[in-house]
């Protein structure tokens, strides 16, 4: 079997790559070692956030793919009908608030940075804080509002998109590992093997989130995404009393930062079903899975400092996953220039599902050679803040 | 299917004889014996779902029963979220049935 492209991973950014290119007339295999959304994709929470980005080529993929995801949820509704689960699109907004007076003096530089650069940011009062959540902690040393911050349901929106990418031709295999590249006489790339037997295709595209340096490693090149743990804990359902996505200032130093140990910063919402999602930590802990209570405990104690009133709630489950982290803290979006056919699409840490969009469309426009509506050489392979990483070839 | 008391002097375990409990249920007596979960009364006394859903007001009750579904939440003497499979059951429990509407509204 031949396909234009062959994309290995079924999370949110192989569905949202899969989809872009198929509707576009290309031909794609999407292979997974396990089903869709099975790893990282259904172990988040949704995230479509500029708020936490600081000026720079992170925050411009997020700018535009905050264009894209409203008109997709149309497009997907109107494509796959009413009988299809909602993707559960809120443009909630965000409330950032710092509780220090420390915090407050670095929270009102990072605003003004992003306000540069075009974010909708809003800094407001204790008093339009509560407005905005009435539950909020009393100490609120500054605030800011941001009304372009979005949330879907990650594991709907991606089986929502691999659907889509399905009725415009896309061919998806499940339970298929791959095993390796699969080379011609002259060492050009021409597909990859499965236990299941050769696949042909031009173009592979590694879409495998924190295991694409694993998947990288098979078809014979050193990629440097690593796995970086994160916990949330979900509450009972409840009387709404979260009516954003609220988080505390040094959120954004934790999801900037290199650090390994453990960190956790409070970020607090509501879901659909009327349950409250708390997060969040990062670990740098490989793919161990284990439950740790004291990464729980830490979360729960921060998430009290913003909303006072979950002290009484009910904890009903805990759930982990791994982030795709690049050292340089930005996605892989390019080919590959040490094995011409090789693609990724990976290293989106904790912003994979908000920045899939965007993602896909460079893709797209690059495999077929068209102008990018943003500049993609920041996101190649081949940037000089990569290269210390890439020197050793596995 | 349906949910019984098992009489004690026909069980073969031979159990003690029984303390009677008696606890409401949104203001309906349901009575039980000492040891029996709240769930366990519950379903005993005949009343297999408990709560509607909040998109098609389908009724839900104890579904996995071992504490793992949270399914079967109910407000115990003022305090919400037990999980009615998992407490005993105490002469003069108050049980009410929590509902919180979601936060789109129920459709149900």
């Amino acid at each position: 079997m031949t396909s234009d492209v062959i994309i290995v991973g079924a999370g949110i950014i192989g569905a949202a790559c899969a989809r872009a290119l198929a509707s576009a007339g290309v031909g794609v295999t999407v292979i997974d070692r396990g089903t869709t959304a099975g790893g990282t994709s259904s172990a988040c929470e949704g995230n479509l956030l500029v708020s936490d980005k600081g000026p720079g080529h992170e925050l411009v993929l997020a700018q535009y793919a905050a264009s894209l995801w409203r008109s997709t949820v149309t497009d997907l509704r109107e494509q796959l009908g009413d009988g299809f689960p909602s993707v559960e699109f809120d443009p909630k907004g965000g409330v950032v608030v710092a509780t220090t007076t420390a915090g407050a003096g670095s929270l009102l530089e990072f605003v003004a940075g992003q306000r540069l650069a075009g974010v909708d940011a809003r800094v407001i009062d204790a008093y339009e804080a509560r407005g905005l959540e009435p539950d909020l902690t009393a100490r609120i040393e500054a605030a800011v509002y941001y009304p372009e911050d979005a949330q879907v349901q990650p594991t709907i929106a991606t089986e929502a998109l691999m659907a889509s990418a399905r009725l415009y031709g896309a061919r998806l295999l499940e339970n298929t590992p791959v095993l390796g590249l699969l080379l011609d006489s002259a060492g050009s790339l021409i597909g990859v093997t499965t236990p299941a037997g050769e696949l042909l295709g031009r173009r592979v595209l590694v879409a495998a989130g924190p295991w694409s340096g694993e998947v990288a490693g098979l078809l014979g090149v050193r990629l440097p995404v690593r796995p970086r743990r994160g916990e949330l804990l979900v509450t009972t359902r409840m009387r709404q009393r979260i009516f954003h996505k609220v988080y505390d200032a040094d959120y954004v130093g934790a999801v900037g930062s290199d650090d390994g140990a453990l960190q956790t910063s409070s970020v607090v919402e509501s879901t659909g079903s009327g349950t409250v999602l708390i997060g969040s930590s990062r670990q740098l802990v490989g793919f161990d899975a284990r439950l740790r209570v004291e990464v729980l405990s830490e979360i729960a104690a921060k998430a009290i400092r913003l909303f006072p009133f979950l002290a009484d709630a009910s904890v009903m489950r805990s759930y982990g996953g791994f982030r795709p982290f690049m050292p340089d803290h930005l996605p892989v979006i390019s080919e590959d220039p040490r094995m011409p056919g090789l693609w990724y699409a990976t290293g989106h840490e904790g912003a994979g599902i908000g920045l899939s969009l965007a993602t896909a469309e460079l893709i797209l426009d690059l495999m077929l050679g068209r102008p990018t509506r943003i500049d993609a050489a920041p996101y190649s392979v081949a940037r000089a803040s990569l290269a210390p990483y890439l020197e050793a070839v596995a | 299917m349906t949910a019984r008391l098992l009489p004690f002097l026909d069980d073969p375990i031979k159990p003690a004889p029984p303390t009677l409990v008696t606890i409401t249920v949104d203001g309906t007596p349901a009575r039980g014996v000492a040891g029996q979960s709240l769930a366990g009364v519950i379903l005993a006394s005949g009343t297999l779902g408990f709560r509607r859903t909040s998109v098609l007001g389908r009724p839900r009750g104890v579904f996995c029963g071992i504490g793992v579904c949270y399914d079967c939440l109910v407000e115990v003497n003022g305090q919400r979220d037990v999980r009615a499979c998992q407490r005993r059951a105490v002469d003069g429990d108050v049980i009410t049935v929590q509902h919180d509407r979601l936060p789109s509204g129920d459709v149900a």
